[in-house]
């Protein structure tokens, strides 16, 4: 493996003009661009050797570079695109090497968002035909420029680990001896993919390529990134959300050795120093009068009543089957109940930060991000200069979540840099990045069912109101009430239900904005829905597994998964006192997932997480390894937020301030966590956030097997759990 | 204020605030990123170092506290034998995700290692509860740990 460091590229000019990407539609509409093959010869041809389509380079001296649109930010995408291209390109992978691709939504996009993020679960999804395509594509051509430079059929011609083979003969040649030939040639118009007895990578482990750096310390994250000249700023913004500053006095803090200077904000005020311990010094000297604007009594408990009100009234249906009310008002059995789950900060590792050079013309900007044109087009907004004048440098992410698909740390960079002289990295405290963060949404669900005799349910319906982020990020996915984030989870379920309902209310909460959380919608859908499954089966006197299982037969690989998951957690066998098993099923992101979480609850009302077993059908397997490791990673997040996760706010501030008020499982209170996958050919579905969404309900019902206290409100609170 | 620190057996001279933080001081004084921000409080365990051979965390540690004590980056613990035990182990067992917390976690399990060279679960809780990982890698963490300690066998 060739792996010296993630070179970034910033020099877009040389990309743009091999545009090969057709765009099209909005979000939510499956694949909306494709490969438009063939593209002009000129377009493959580079002055060093071959560059087919926007992914693939190869050199004269052989080196493959594969360009990635999506980012590694841990979830193993670095490792697993690059086994797409490699299965078809036939190169091992370690012969090549990984760029980031540069901001550039008509090359890069995400074919399911249309726009170039990594979010969602879905690169692999996007990446599974296009990129093979991309390796297909270029392999076609160097194995017919090897096969002109012998006079032989191409047909006659074998290619494997980067060079072609004339099979009569055994004559070979290199990828870069016939990368120059291959740029003159036409490229193909359609390509024939391997099938998948035929794959020699896809589906075997392999080592992540972007793990040498990270244990060595030379892996470079976007806090990392040190332009020469650069100096170090931290920011204090408005506590109250909406608030302004009103009077600055920084006498103290221009005191303070190695402070250079103080920007003042209309709405925060940066410390611009030599180092970061001399800014935070100074920032903690400076005396600031904050006007706190209209938003200085907000706190959770009215947000919460807000959308409690909201929820009696209608809202944009988003799936309805049958005839819900009158189903409701013949069954046997009602249930109804309400549902909430909190703000939830990201918390990444890697706090907020990105650095900035404004120069008269243009602007430099380094960061870690997972929308890396977005960070473009909006830096260019704050730069107040064309966007082509904003040259973005990406790197590694310490933690993305979602967070990292924000550019309001761009913005922020670019607000100091304006008055900064020289290049200036504004990291922000840990403080600053819980109390400033972009929140997983506040949602209420009030939701009801009926049963029959025999405690099935006939009808389900569900109402249930929040923010919509996609309204703010994407507004054109956000329609008629509705957008397919807020909803994925609620509707489409597993489950066999005759008459069925969901109505989703958009209210934003005042002044705080709320962004994409690890698992997102699915976050608070799948807590809700497999929580009152739960309750439904426990109405109707029936085991869990049980009763979801008889409605599971238009849904086998639901099914299956939900088996599977029972078997090996030895489901219905005995335990302690206070110790429960709980279920969850989910067929979210492309994939279906059911867990089963084993979960201890002491006297005293906390909470340990023993054991999670999981079951999973992503369809087609590229990497086992990361499966096994997002699932590990997505349980651990989940469980985080079900056992401690909720930001609060009190007279318009977020109470929480660090890693001590917003708590984190931790080694000691880690899991054991298995996972079992089921096999098959269908197309890779999504993996890094369903293991998260599946884990919260499957706590909730563990907590109810183990005390017979049903949480309806997230995170677990100790004292209603005491013995 | 002038300031020699002895630095992977480098001795650096810095002039700041005798209250200034080791961790400031690596990262942006003397450019060595590897050790990481997560906190600032202590916390997280990001910024761990080893002073002396103790697991330290270096946002808290000021400059004018640290004397003639050696301290060991995550640029150079693999020269250690514990250090390079603990890195071979994380690349074996693929424990790396995001990666952001892993030179701290790096630097706390391989000063269990050296002090503990067949660390229990318990000694593994207590010398890691204070490094978190937001990727969950906790239980290939623990996994590489025992990994680790077999070649002590």
């Amino acid at each position: 493996m060739i792996f010296d460091g993630i070179a970034s590229r910033s020099d877009n000019t040389s990309l743009s003009r091999r545009s090969f990407l057709a765009s099209g539609g909005a979000l939510g509409g499956g694949l909306m661009l494709s490969l438009s093959l063939p593209f002009g010869r000129a377009d493959a041809a580079m002055a060093d050797g071959f560059a087919p389509n926007a992914y693939v380079r190869i050199g004269n001296d052989g080196q493959v570079v594969l360009t990635m649109p999506y980012v590694e930010m841990g979830q193993g995408t670095y490792t697993s695109i690059p086994m797409l291209i490699a299965e078809e390109l036939e190169v091992n992978l370690k012969q090549v090497r990984l760029e980031h691709a540069p901001p550039n939504e008509t090359l890069y996009a995400n074919p399911l968002l249309g726009v170039q993020a990594t979010g969602n679960s879905n690169a692999m999804r996007g990446a599974w035909k296009p990129m093979r395509e991309a390796g297909a594509a270029a392999r076609i051509m160097l194995v017919a420029a090897a096969a002109n430079r012998w006079g032989v059929d191409a047909s006659s011609c074998q290619a494997q680990d980067g060079a072609v083979t004339h099979v009569p003969t055994g004559r070979r040649l290199t990828y870069g001896e016939v990368a120059a030939d291959a740029a003159t040639l036409p490229i193909p118009s359609n390509v024939t993919l391997k099938s998948q007895a035929d794959f020699k990578l896809i589906g075997t482990p392999a080592k992540r390529l972007d793990v040498s750096g990270k244990i060595n310390g030379t892996a470079v994250y976007g806090i990392d990134a040190r332009p020469a000249g650069v100096k170090i700023a931290t920011l204090a913004q408005s506590p109250v959300f909406g608030g302004r500053v009103k009077s600055l006095d920084d006498t103290g803090a221009k005191a303070v050795k190695g402070v250079r200077q103080i920007v003042r904000l209309d709405d925060a005020v940066a410390v611009v120093a030599d180092h970061m311990g001399a800014a935070k010094k100074g920032l903690a000297a400076l005396k600031i009068e904050w006007d706190e604007g209209t938003h200085s009594g907000l706190d959770t408990q009215t947000i919460a009543r807000e959308l409690d009100q909201a929820t009696l009234g209608a809202g944009a249906i988003a799936q309805s089957i049958g005839d819900v009310d009158k189903a409701i008002a013949g069954a046997v059995t009602k249930v109804e109940v309400s549902y909430q789950v909190p703000f939830l900060a990201h918390a990444t590792m890697e706090p907020m930060n990105c650095t900035a050079h404004f120069r008269k013309d243009e602007c430099e900007i380094w960061i870690g991000s997972q929308a890396i044109a977005r960070v473009q087009r909006m830096a260019a907004e704050a730069a107040g200069l064309p966007q082509d004048k904003v040259i973005v440098h990406n790197h590694l992410i310490g933690g993305g979540f979602g967070r990292r698909l924000e550019a309001d740390g761009a913005i922020r960079a670019v607000q100091i840099a304006k008055q900064v002289d020289g290049p200036v990295k504004v990291v922000w405290t840990r403080e600053e990045d819980i109390q400033h963060d972009m929140y997983r949404p506040y949602w209420f669900d009030r939701i009801s069912a009926g049963l029959d005799e025999q405690g099935r349910p006939v009808a389900w319906k569900n109402r249930f109101a929040g923010s919509s982020v996609i309204a703010r990020w994407l507004p054109p996915a956000f329609n008629k009430g509705l957008d397919p984030d807020s909803t994925e989870g609620a509707i489409d379920l597993v489950y066999d239900l005759p008459n069925f309902q969901v109505e989703f209310m958009r209210v934003e909460p005042p002044a705080i904005l709320t962004a994409f959380w690890r698992s997102v919608g699915p976050s608070h859908n799948v807590f809700v829905t497999e929580s009152f499954i739960d309750e439904l089966a426990v109405a109707a006197k029936q085991d869990p597994v049980a009763y979801r299982r008889a409605l599971l037969d238009n849904t086998p690989r639901a099914k299956a998964v939900l088996d599977l998951a029972a078997e090996k957690a030895g489901w219905g066998q005995k335990l302690q006192e206070r110790v429960g098993r709980g279920v969850s099923l989910q067929n979210v992101f492309g994939s279906y997932m059911a867990q089963v979480a084993e979960v201890e609850v002491a006297k005293d009302g906390t909470v340990r997480v023993r054991r999670v077993v999981c079951a999973i059908d992503c369809g087609t397997v590229v990497n086992p390894d990361t499966v096994q490791a997002q699932i590990q990673s997505g349980i651990i997040f989940g469980a985080t937020a079900a056992v401690y996760g909720e930001i609060t706010l009190k007279n318009g501030r977020v109470e929480q301030t660090n890693f001590d008020t917003y708590q984190m499982i931790r080694m000691n209170e880690a899991p054991a966590i298995e996972v079992h996958v089921v096999k098959s050919t269908e197309p890779p579905g999504g993996l890094g956030e369903s293991g998260t969404s599946a884990i919260v309900p499957a706590i909730a019902n563990a907590i109810f097997a183990a005390t017979g206290k049903r949480l309806r409100k997230m995170p677990a609170d100790v004292s209603l759990l005491k013995a | 204020m002038a300031f020699t620190i002895n630095v992977n057996g480098q001795a650096q001279n810095v002039d700041v605030d005798g209250d200034a933080p080791l961790l400031w001081v690596l990262r942006d004084v003397l450019g060595m990123t590897g050790t990481k921000f997560g906190c600032g409080m202590a916390l997280c365990g990001a910024c761990t170092v080893h002073i002396n051979g103790v697991a330290t965390r270096s946002c808290i540690t000021t400059i004018d506290s640290i004397e003639k004590a050696k301290i060991t980056t995550i640029e150079a613990v693999g020269a250690t034998p514990a250090g390079a035990q603990i890195q071979k182990a994380w690349l074996d067992h693929e424990v790396v995700q995001c990666g952001y917390c892993q030179s701290g976690q790096i630097m706390s399990a391989s000063a269990l290692l050296a002090s503990k060279p067949q660390p229990t679960d318990a000694d593994i809780d207590e010398a890691m509860s204070g490094n978190i990982c937001r990727c969950g890698t906790y239980v290939r963490i623990r996994e590489a740990i025992k990994l680790a300690a077999q070649a002590n066998k």
